[in-house]
């Protein structure tokens, strides 16, 4: 071996040299990573101080349990708040069964169909679709056509159809992850369609349901324009006892401060974001939550 | 004759997966499906219980009768049908749920609602797959915790709670070590007493050492079916011979 063999090596190192290029490559693509997360972060970061900053003195009690009032020092969001959750509520309520239960049929009941593809593309557009365009959908049909008003139900039902696309995809994506082989030895046993799905993929699947669902319906609340077109940007002194009654929300009565020239509005609007922000963060927690929880229960 | 198979016939779409297969198999027996991959094994071991039926595109022509039922009769209710034909597979599959819901699954879908008889059904099934010592003392546990061997000894307790008559398993010791495959073939030959069992392999040693009958496939033909000990030791067609020796597959 000897000179020989060491030789041979060296030939080889040589050979081999331009590896160098890719390590280069390597150690730029990480640090260009690292500069792009840090825009997001850093970006997000710095909006959120400034927000907090013209806000927070602005929040107290009184903000969120006032009515809103043409003096912004007296201005509160109860009506806004209450209306968020009213939206929110009855959204999940509408929309969840509603996509869930068309996620799994067409995951589990009509997978390679002509009709399944030619929905899937459907609905795959659809999640795309401007919210604007839900809201004058919603004002033609639930407003109009089906005499609803600018009520909290119309609201909620035009919210639905935004994220229903969301829901379907979501549940969709999260039954494909579930092993065919746990449905291959539930048939096995003699147990139905209807009990494999019920008993064995829905509870596999639904962390990843339940956590698309949350975040679909975060993005719901957060929605503005669809709102708008529908009636909600009115004066509205009072909270929705009803279905039927008229509303406001949230972002909304953000979107309205924040168009007024003085100063206050402005502070208001910053204090009314926080508010939003929290009820968003909130929901994200949630989804996270109930993510890990099921993780622990269902592992693969 | 417990089962009986005449000319069944497979077809995947447009591919005749399976040509014509006849064979009877006696009561309280274990027979061996082997044959090089792709030969057809798998896809007849699954037309017992129709499992096939769930596979798109998938056509099965011929007749199987067990105990004198046609099983592919328009009237037999299928679910029913997979709890008197219970199935093994390859890879051990338990739910992701606790020790005892696995095993009390096939229970509860069957509208078992007495929670006594349940627990004694678990109990007896695991003793049968002689699981119940190592996991007496954690059945609230999940069993995904347990090893692949394990778990495969807890997919056939599953099975074994439904009271199944005829046993399918398809390879159901290939993903495990000599060890857990070991203690699959004593519980192969252990419950051959109460049940009769059909068993798809790649193991030679395993077909001779667990089975009664042996029946070879090739290329969707069944090429040869006999006692396991004339099979292996005095094959009639050549085919046969070159296989279990070797040379090819």
């Amino acid at each position: 071996m000897g000179k020989k063999g060491k030789s041979k090596i060296k030939k080889r190192l040589k050979y081999f040299s331009n590896t160098r290029v890719y390590e280069y490559q390597d150690q730029a693509f990480k640090y260009f990573g690292l500069f792009c997360t840090l825009i997001g972060v850093v970006v997000l970061m710095l909006l959120l101080g400034d927000v907090l900053y013209r806000g927070l003195s602005r929040l107290d009690w009184d903000f969120i349990m006032g009515l809103p009032s043409r003096r912004a020092a007296r201005a509160g969001i109860f009506t806004a708040w209450v209306g968020t959750l009213w939206i929110m509520v009855l959204t999940a309520v509408i929309a969840f069964p509603i996509g869930i239960s068309a996620g799994l049929y067409l995951e589990e009941y009509n997978k390679r169909s002509r009709l399944s593809n030619i929905i899937e593309i459907n609905i795959a557009n659809l999640a795309g679709v401007p919210s604007i365009i839900y809201g004058l959908l919603g004002l033609e049909l639930f407003a109009r056509a089906l005499r609803l008003g600018e009520s909290v139900l119309t609201g909620a039902l035009t919210l639905s159809l935004l994220i229903l696309p969301i829901i379907i995809v979501s549940t969709r994506e999260a039954l494909k992850a579930v092993p065919y082989s746990i449905r291959e030895g539930s048939y096995a046993l003699g147990a139905s369609k209807w009990q494999t799905i019920w008993f064995q993929v829905l509870p596999a699947g639904v962390s990843g349901i339940f956590t698309g669902v949350i975040l679909s319906l975060s993005r719901a609340i957060g929605e503005t324009a669809p709102l708008i077109v529908i009636g909600a940007l009115t004066f509205v002194p009072f909270v929705p006892e009803g279905v039927l009654d008229s509303f406001t929300v949230l972002p909304i009565q953000i979107f309205n401060w924040v168009s007024r020239p003085q100063k206050e509005f402005s502070e208001n609007a910053a204090a009314a974001i926080i508010i939003l922000l929290s009820i968003t963060f909130i929901m994200n927690g949630i989804a996270v939550y109930i993510r890990h929880k099921w993780q622990k229960k269902v592992k693969w | 004759m417990k089962i009986e198979a005449k000319n069944v016939h497979v077809y995947y779409g447009s591919d005749h997966v399976l040509k014509g297969v006849t064979l009877s198999i006696k009561k309280n027996t274990v027979t061996a499906l082997i044959g090089p991959s792709g030969c057809g094994k798998s896809t007849f071991l699954r037309c017992f219980n129709r499992m096939n039926d769930l596979i798109e595109n998938a056509r099965v022509e011929g007749e199987i009768q067990i105990e004198g039922v046609d099983i592919y009769h328009p009237k037999i209710n299928v679910n029913e049908l997979r709890k008197t034909v219970g199935m093994v597979f390859q890879k051990p599959n338990p739910f992701p749920k606790s020790i005892f819901e696995n095993v009390a699954y096939g229970l509860r879908v069957n509208g078992v609602k007495d929670n006594a008889l349940i627990e004694e059904k678990v109990e007896s099934s695991l003793r049968g797959a002689a699981l119940w010592d190592e996991v007496k003392d954690k059945l609230k546990k999940s069993a995904l915790a347990l090893s692949g061997g394990q778990q495969q000894r807890l997919c056939i307790a599953r099975a074994l709670a439904v009271e199944p008559s005829v046993l399918l398993m398809d390879e159901p010791a290939s993903a495990l070590d000599p060890i857990s495959s070991t203690k699959i073939e004593e519980l192969i030959y252990s419950l051959k007493a109460n049940y009769t069992i059909l068993i798809v392999t790649h193991n030679m040693q395993q077909a001779s050492r667990t089975s009664d009958k042996t029946a070879f496939f090739y290329m969707g033909d069944l090429v040869e079916y006999d006692d396991t000990r004339t099979l292996f030791t005095n094959p009639k067609k050549e085919r046969t011979q070159n296989y279990i020796t070797g040379r090819f597959g």
